[in-house]
């Protein structure tokens, strides 16, 4: 439906225009000002707050720059050199890489189920939907801090049973990891149920009514239907939550700051560490956030070809 | 003098980039860094009703505020204090450096200070600290780590000594004697099993920070030095923890471990509350900071902390303070320097709060007198050491540091990888 109204308007418009297009010109100076000028807000909103601050990143990513010194000069390819040779580096982006799959997998997963939940109207559907989306509310910081209370084996909910068992939350590499992917699920799950359930319910009934005279069981109308119609939102929550988590900080910052034993170090919290809390170089920092950053333009254009051919398909 | 006209240069030139407001503040403060005014202003400094500005971090505010509320009542300068979370500090300061807006009196935790000197945050005090008259009597430690290239940047503005606390309730339940500590390590975990042995709920033997790089340096190195033998070399870019004493006090701690009489939280503590259990009256006997004495609610007993074969020894921690290179008040701001210095600051303000002062001279007064175990901190303190490194962060606090590593590895998991690790502990100090 929509589609073909939008198709008539433009055809429309293109037609209106056409005749009118010699009377435009005596205005064009003065609209082409006044245009600028509206665009002005936004170019110097862009400018300073976006291309500013990448060319300053390109420039510390090639200079020696200590935190404390300022910048002392050109030294290109050295701090790159030290960004891959740093001893957490290839730790780092293993970690990531393993946490991103994991969040994602979690993630994407549990939206789509709970979405399917709370999609039908039940009795319990005002309260489902609430209860889940409430922890997105919260920002990441404060979870965190929520969390390293509640995991915290001296003053937790749960000190008394942990103690008992044995075991804490934060106190071995696996267990650091699932704690805060949990934590992250708590914070998030409400969050991607909500994108999966617009995605749901943009999908049209009548589909559904034709799957059922079909005869179609309940889980080939999920994947024949649901699935391939909701290519769009899967695609959208797929490349959102794998930038996200890619670039995953406050949830370690705050509840291991890396640990135990340096197995929870990500790429962003390298980037910190080298940045402020020892080398205090702002270079070899700078290094890593541009490879960082080039890794997820590469990422994310993967991501998007993939699922815009089986769109297609 | 080249350096200053660099410095000036690209600062200048910064400045013409930015803006023209910027460009003339860069003048203002280049002219300050010629250095006259500090010089000239005389010994005292001047107390003219200028408001000053001055960063602390957060472990030393109780102190900070003492001092600035003693200094703000006396004299027509105001100093205004900011607290930094203890984690944000090097950032913020790193941040302000970069864009000349450091304040005009800040502090640093003393193992950064000779990184932060050599990197020219503070302004060159050496004449005005020459011409005190109790030079010599300055903590050494201090005045040692703001040194460079023969120039003095720093004074210690309060000193954090770690010292051994113990339980007297818990000691005198466990049979021991309140009033004597152990003399050597073996003695120290003898004492700790004794009090784990009571098998009180929650309470414990000892405890300390097996995630906070910062509190086992703090608490474990004084155990090396009393015995001797040193932690680094003395350019600071060797490290010397695999030797048979270091061992000794991981050998020691590992025991402790096995045997449970230590607080089980203390494997995750990354700092914010290793003390915490000690203050809540569940721990027997543990390395400590000393200016928590004034704020132990119940009675405790307090020695220097002992090596493997007795001895004695303490950290000589805590903030040093100078003048920064964005300050334009120094005559100011050493007006407040001086009056830290003399004695009715470090007698009436920090030994009134049963903190140490920075002056051997002064050590002796009307308030340790009164409390022998004051006596006992201060003499320690003479014994004390304090380390010295440009690498000094990223080798011990910070919390990938390869000390940690060494340390969990050598207490936790028992991998007896002590010279491996320790050769990564050398990787980093001497790059």
């Amino acid at each position: 439906m929509s589609v073909s109204v939008s198709s008539a308007t433009t055809s429309a418009t293109s037609a209106t225009s056409r005749p009118a297009g010699p009377r435009r010109r005596g205005r064009r100076s003065g609209s082409a000002l006044s245009g600028w000028l509206y665009a002005l807000p936004t170019a110097l909103f862009v400018v300073f707050l976006f291309l500013v601050p990448l060319v300053l990143v390109f420039q510390m990513s090639g200079s020696d720059w200590p935190l404390l010194g300022g910048n002392q000069g050109v030294n290109f390819p050295e701090n790159y050199q030290k960004a891959v040779d740093n001893r957490f580096f290839v730790d780092s982006v293993i970690f990531t890489l393993k946490y991103t799959v994991l969040a994602t997998v979690l993630l994407i997963g549990l939206g789509l189920g709970l979405g399917l939940l709370v999609q039908e109207s039940s009795r319990w559907k005002g309260l489902l939907r609430t209860s889940f989306l409430i922890p997105s509310a919260l920002g990441l910081a404060s979870a965190s801090l929520l969390f390293y209370v509640i995991y915290s084996p001296i003053a937790g909910p749960f000190a008394e049973l942990t103690k008992s068992w044995g075991f804490t939350f934060l106190g071995t590499p696996d267990a650091a990891l699932w704690s805060t992917l949990f934590l992250i699920v708590w914070r998030f799950a409400g969050f991607y149920m909500l994108l999966m359930l617009v995605g749901l319910q943009g999908i049209p009934d009548e589909v559904y009514e034709a799957a059922r005279i079909d005869g179609a069981s309940r889980w080939q109308t999920f994947r024949d239907v649901t699935i391939p119609l909701l290519k769009p939102t899967l695609a959208l929550t797929t490349v959102m939550c794998v930038t996200g988590s890619l670039l995953a900080f406050e949830q370690f910052y705050i509840l291991t700051k890396g640990g135990p034993d340096n197995s929870t170090i990500t790429i962003v919290q390298l980037i910190y560490s080298v940045a402020f809390q020892g080398p205090n170089n702002l270079g070899v920092a700078g290094a890593l956030s541009v490879i960082v950053l080039a890794a997820l333009v590469v990422i994310n254009i993967v991501q998007i070809r993939a699922f815009s051919k089986k769109v297609e398909d | 003098m080249v350096s200053t006209t660099n410095r000036r240069m690209r600062r200048i030139g910064s400045g013409v980039l930015a803006a023209a407001l910027l460009a003339g503040l860069a003048a203002c403060s280049g002219t300050s860094d010629a250095g006259a005014p500090l010089a000239s202003a005389g010994p005292d400094g001047i107390d003219d009703g200028t408001e000053l500005t001055l960063w602390t971090r957060a472990p030393l505010e109780k102190q900070a505020n003492l001092l600035v509320d003693a200094y703000n009542a006396g004299h027509e300068n105001q100093v205004k204090l900011t607290v930094v979370p203890n984690d944000d500090y090097v950032a913020k300061v790193g941040a302000a450096a970069g864009s000349n807006s450091l304040p005009d009196l800040f502090a640093a935790d003393i193992v950064y200070v000779p990184n932060w000197v050599e990197q020219g945050l503070f302004q060159d005090l050496t004449s005005n600290i020459d011409a005190l008259p109790f030079k010599d009597s300055i903590n050494p430690g201090h005045l040692a780590a703001g040194t460079s290239d023969g120039k003095q940047h720093v004074l210690p503005f309060v000193l954090d000594l770690s010292m051994l606390f113990w339980n007297k309730d818990l000691f005198t339940e466990a049979g021991l004697d309140p009033e004597v500590g152990p003399k050597d390590l073996k003695e120290f975990a003898e004492d700790a099993k004794a009090i784990q042995a009571l098998d009180k709920p929650d309470t414990y033997g000892t405890a300390t920070g097996l995630n906070c790089g910062g509190c086992l340096v703090f608490t474990w190195f004084p155990s090396v030095w009393a015995s001797g033998d040193q932690v680094m070399n003395e350019e600071g870019t060797e490290s010397l923890l695999a030797e048979k004493n270091a061992q000794e006090v991981y050998s020691t701690w590992a025991d402790l471990w096995k045997s449970g009489a230590v607080l089980p939280s203390s494997k995750d503590e990354t700092g914010p509350t290793w003390t915490a259990a000690f203050t809540e009256g569940k721990v027997g006997l543990m390395p400590y900071p000393a200016t928590l004495l004034s704020s132990t609610p119940f009675d405790v007993g307090v020695s220097g902390i002992p090596g493997p074969d007795g001895g004695e020894s303490t950290f000589v921690g805590g903030d040093g303070i100078g003048v920064s290179k964005d300050s334009t008040k120094s005559p100011q701001a050493w007006n407040f320097l001086n009056w830290m210095m003399s004695e009715e600051a470090q007698v009436g303000v920090l030994a009134k709060d049963n903190d140490v002062v920075s002056r051997s001279d002064l050590a002796t007064n009307e308030y340790s007198s009164k409390d022998p175990r004051l006596v006992t901190i201060n003499e320690v303190a003479a014994k004390g050491d304090t380390p010295f490194s440009l690498n000094f962060q990223e080798a011990f606090n910070s919390p990938s540091s390869p000390w940690l590593t060494l340390v969990r590895n050598a207490v936790l998991e028992e991998t007896g990888t002590v010279d491996a690790d320790n050769q990564a502990i050398t990787d980093v100090l001497s790059q």
